[in-house]
């Protein structure tokens, strides 16, 4: 995938589900290859033997013990729930 | 033509912490909606995650007892996609670094043959929230409590060739997980749930059929018949000259059949990358060796312990042994039964299993405790009852009608021993059988029988059968 077209571009943009000016997609897809053009260009390093950097910070993940430190927020959760009932969040249907 | 099932299971084990696997919310099964999601799980702005240390030793156990690879750095990674009970829009998962990988278990086939199974991987996640689509018109109702619950998800190789060997490495990886205590097994809560990969081929062919990934089977039954039905299906469709398609399905359990999900519950791409909110999990050999030292006795030890100390078939020991519950209720009617290894197993492996199935409970919710069935066991091994008595009297414990000398006593059941009395039941049944008598004596041995039921009907099953036995051969031959 080297190179994008406006087709790319759109499943890109509904996967991520944004919304995108059909007018723009030829723009977003040179922006897009540009990028992509770049990424290539550092493929052709040599990079045997290099472990894949997985985060910028060179330390290890810190880990927490296993005791309830976050008691019951429904209360305030409840707050900025659009609509709720029976202690359920509601949303639009996802299934017919 | 001969077809070949090729199969591997996705085992999702739900990790039985206090906590969730990135925040300090709670884990308890059944609580009110939405109490137990706090703003990490709910993926609230300005959030982070942090690893709960627990979740990662459950791995190491996992790993050391299959024989797997433990990496010394393993990665989450963010698989995208956009469901209302995945507030994120992203599950932390692992995908190209997991934490355990490249192990095996090995399971017992109802053959008694021993098969190795492969075990590709175990990563850590996270859980979902909770759909509800049927309680609201035109709406889903989301309930968080579940989200950011951690999970181990298991994934085999595709080493397994029918339905019943899919099931048997199930149940040994369910035996596997809850005596290491890294996981409660209850399928009916989902805290062990299977997804099934399965393709045909021609048997001999070398190269994998197209496969399809049945989601939604939460029991061994269903396991069984999802993977038969999915099984049957490929090859219809391939002998009329179809084409299998690359798809996710779901088990329908009331109609007994799988179909398709619709293309809405479908995501194909995740586009993974590196979760930037977690650092790589770096695993030091000593605290593997820590672990190691907490390991407990695992099933297949159990069972080949079970083998030697019982002297009990392999079978045997192997239902024994499917979990730590029933082992430990085994064990302890056996050490107060005071012996008899093969009637305590026939006993667990029989009338309890048989009762608990009856009643769709678990060894853990069984009315009659261990102790309980080692008094009525003592009392069989001390002739004060006989085996078939002791069935009803454990009925009646079963009921909760009480211990079993209150009930011996109370229904009158002790054995009758006494060799005078049984005597002269016979010689009244004998009397009464002229016929009979005259016939066995021709010749017709087999009114022996004939004889025994008599003298039991009169007893009310009471009299001692070895006695009853030696007494009428006696009385018989005069």
């Amino acid at each position: 995938m080297s190179t994008m077209d406006s087709d790319k571009v759109n499943n890109i943009a509904h996967l991520a589900r944004i919304n995108i000016d059909a007018t723009k997609l030829p723009e977003y897809a040179n922006s897009l290859s540009n990028i992509l053009h770049l990424v290539q260009q550092m493929d052709s390093l040599d990079t045997e033997g290099v472990t894949p950097m997985a985060h910028p910070l060179d330390v290890m993940q810190p880990l927490r013990s296993d005791a309830i430190t976050e008691k019951d927020f429904s209360a305030a959760l409840r707050k900025f729930a659009p609509r709720l009932e029976a202690d359920l969040f509601l949303v639009p249907q996802v299934i017919e | 033509m001969e077809w070949e099932a090729v199969i591997g299971l996705e085992v999702h084990a739900q990790l039985a912490t206090q906590t969730k696997i990135f925040s300090g919310a709670a884990t308890a099964y059944g609580a009110a909606p939405n109490t137990q999601a706090c703003a990490v799980d709910l993926g609230l702005p300005g959030v982070l995650p942090v690893l709960n240390a627990e979740c990662v030793r459950m791995a190491i156990k996992f790993g050391l007892s299959t024989q797997s690879t433990i990496a010394p750095r393993s990665i989450f990674a963010r698989k995208n996609y956009f469901y209302p009970d995945l507030p994120k829009g992203y599950q932390i998962s692992q995908y190209e670094h997991p934490i355990v990988y490249n192990g095996y278990l090995d399971v017992l086939l109802e053959d008694d043959t021993l098969k190795r199974v492969g075990i590709t991987r175990a990563h850590l996640e996270e859980d979902a929230g909770k759909s509800l689509h049927e309680s609201f018109y035109n709406m889903t109702g989301l309930d968080f409590n579940r989200a950011g619950t951690a999970l181990l998800e298991i994934v085999s190789e595709p080493d397994l060739r029918s339905a019943k060997e899919a099931v048997a490495y199930l149940k040994a990886l369910h035996a596997l997980v809850t005596c290491l205590n890294i996981c409660d097994g209850n399928m009916q809560e989902g805290s062990f749930r299977c997804d099934a990969n399965v393709s045909v081929r021609p048997k001999g062919e070398s190269r994998l059929g197209t496969r399809t990934e049945t989601k939604n089977v939460n029991s061994f039954r269903f396991v069984e018949r999802a993977i038969n039905y999915e099984i049957e299906r490929q090859i219809q469709i391939l002998e009329s000259g179809g084409s299998i398609r690359q798809e996710t399905r779901l088990f329908d359990s009331v109609k007994n059949e799988t179909r398709p999900m619709r293309s809405k519950e479908e995501a194909n791409d995740y586009r993974y990358f590196p979760d930037p909110d977690l650092l790589p999990v770096m695993i030091q050999q000593e605290q593997i060796d820590q672990v190691r030292e907490t390991m407990p006795e695992l099933p297949w030890e159990k069972q080949q312990r079970f083998q030697q100390s019982y002297g009990l078939s392999r079978y045997d020991a192997n239902v024994l042994t499917s979990s730590q519950a029933l082992s430990d209720y085994y064990e302890i009617t056996l050490q107060h039964a005071g012996g008899d290894a093969k009637l305590v197993a026939n006993w667990v492996m029989g009338d309890v299993s048989a009762f608990l199935n009856k009643h769709g409970l678990s060894i853990e919710e069984c009315p009659v405790t261990a102790l309980q069935l080692a008094k009525l066991l003592q009392r069989i091994l001390d002739n004060t009852i006989s085996g078939k008595i002791a069935k009803t009297l454990f009925e009646a414990m079963w009921a909760g009608e009480g211990d079993v000398d209150t009930l011996i006593e109370k229904k009158g059941l002790k054995q009758v021993t006494d060799n005078q009395a049984i005597l002269a039941i016979i010689q009244q049944v004998i009397q009464e059988s002229p016929q009979q008598l005259a016939d066995y004596q021709a010749g017709k041995e087999r009114l022996f029988g004939y004889f025994v039921g008599q003298v039991m009907q009169k007893t009310q099953g009471k009299a001692n059968p070895q006695q009853v036995n030696d007494l009428l051969k006696k009385a018989l031959s005069k």
